[in-house]
């Protein structure tokens, strides 16, 4: 048995403790805006946040999150977060949308952490979210757009 | 005749009580060096098969991108070492690595993992350098992390994070030896006077 909170709900899951916790989020918990694309840490659609952290999920076993708070894309919140749906919406970043969920998450942590971050903040912390429309020019502006929204 | 015969067969017995182990030399291999400066050289080379294996190249990088993998790969996907040699912000190593090695779902190896995970800081970069250079290095404070001999022993032969280079995780070939034979090995260095090669 594993618990832990996911978008404020405490859950209690009975899953091998090695099981990613992507596979538990989408099947078990049946929250599918995270995606699966790599399986190997390499792209960053699973990407989730953990205890306020980005990570990755289909290379973290459930069983290291035991206790732990998650946060995905369907209950991300917050005044960076908020800021980051309003700008991904006016640019209309997404394409095929794959990768978008993970995208949010990094950009949202990135503001968390950066307020205000530059090209070269951008680039270091998205580095690891892979989108294979190549939507990254889009995705770089709406994060300055989110930073100067939340300036005002 | 008599005599060599003896010391034929002092020699011999002193080959087979020394032994390598998955590549690396005992430091009772070296107990028939007999003088201190060149078993000293001579020891410190034996280490330096462990400090130029890729699991400690990789984390011990030149410039801002660790290495990754048996052929020293730049890292994938390409991050940054950040201030604190740890990943920049909305980036952290912790982003991928966790508490331990964890095998892939979906096929073959592995992400490597352990606590701390993180860069050497860049003034103890390996990557690149010569026997010699890497010594002083090793012996220089500005440049060790402000370490005197026993923390440079305490380092090798006890971190963690070091220890991790000999349980890399599937993918990975562990470093030569075993970390209790790098830290005898470093013993026999620090207890030799710490000399550096040459060449």
């Amino acid at each position: 048995m594993t618990n832990f909170t996911i978008n404020g709900r405490d859950v209690t899951v009975d899953v091998e403790a090695d099981t990613p916790l992507l596979w538990v989020v989408r099947d078990e918990l049946r929250l599918t805006g995270s995606k699966f694309g790599c399986g190997v840490a390499q792209c960053g659609a699973c990407t989730m946040m953990v205890d306020g952290m980005p990570r990755r999920t289909c290379i973290t076993p459930v069983g290291s999150v035991d206790g732990a708070s998650i946060e995905t894309i369907e209950g991300l919140e917050g005044r960076e977060a908020e800021a980051v749906a309003a700008a991904w919406q006016g640019l209309d970043v997404p394409q095929c949308g794959w990768c978008q969920s993970g995208q949010i998450i990094s950009a949202t942590a990135l503001l968390r952490e950066v307020p205000k971050p530059t090209d070269d903040d951008i680039d270091a912390a998205m580095a690891g979210n892979v989108c294979r429309c190549a939507t990254y020019v889009r995705i770089r502006q709406a994060i300055h757009d989110a930073a100067d929204s939340m300036e005002g | 005749m008599k005599r060599l015969i003896l010391a034929l067969g002092l020699t011999l017995a002193g080959a087979a009580s020394a032994e390598t182990v998955n590549g690396l030399k005992t430091a009772d291999e070296f107990a028939g060096v007999q003088n201190d400066e060149e078993r000293s050289v001579a020891v410190f080379q034996e280490m330096m098969k462990v400090i130029e294996s890729p699991r400690c190249l990789n984390c011990h990088p030149r410039g801002d991108t660790p290495l990754q993998g048996d052929d020293m790969h730049p890292h994938m996907p390409p991050v940054q070492r950040g201030v604190a040699d740890f990943g920049a912000p909305g980036m952290y190593c912790t982003t991928c690595h966790g508490s331990e090695n964890v095998a892939y779902s979906t096929g073959d190896g592995s992400i490597p993992g352990h606590v701390p995970w993180q860069l050497a800081p860049v003034e103890m970069a390996w990557v690149g350098k010569s026997a010699p250079e890497i010594c002083a290095q090793l012996k220089d404070p500005a440049r060790n992390g402000g370490r005197d001999l026993a923390e440079i022993h305490e380092h090798m032969a006890e971190d963690g994070l070091v220890g991790w280079g000999w349980t890399p995780g599937e993918g990975r070939t562990p470093a030569p030896g075993t970390q209790a034979i790098l830290g005898e090995l470093v013993q026999a260095w620090i207890d030799t006077g710490a000399m550096c090669p040459e060449s």
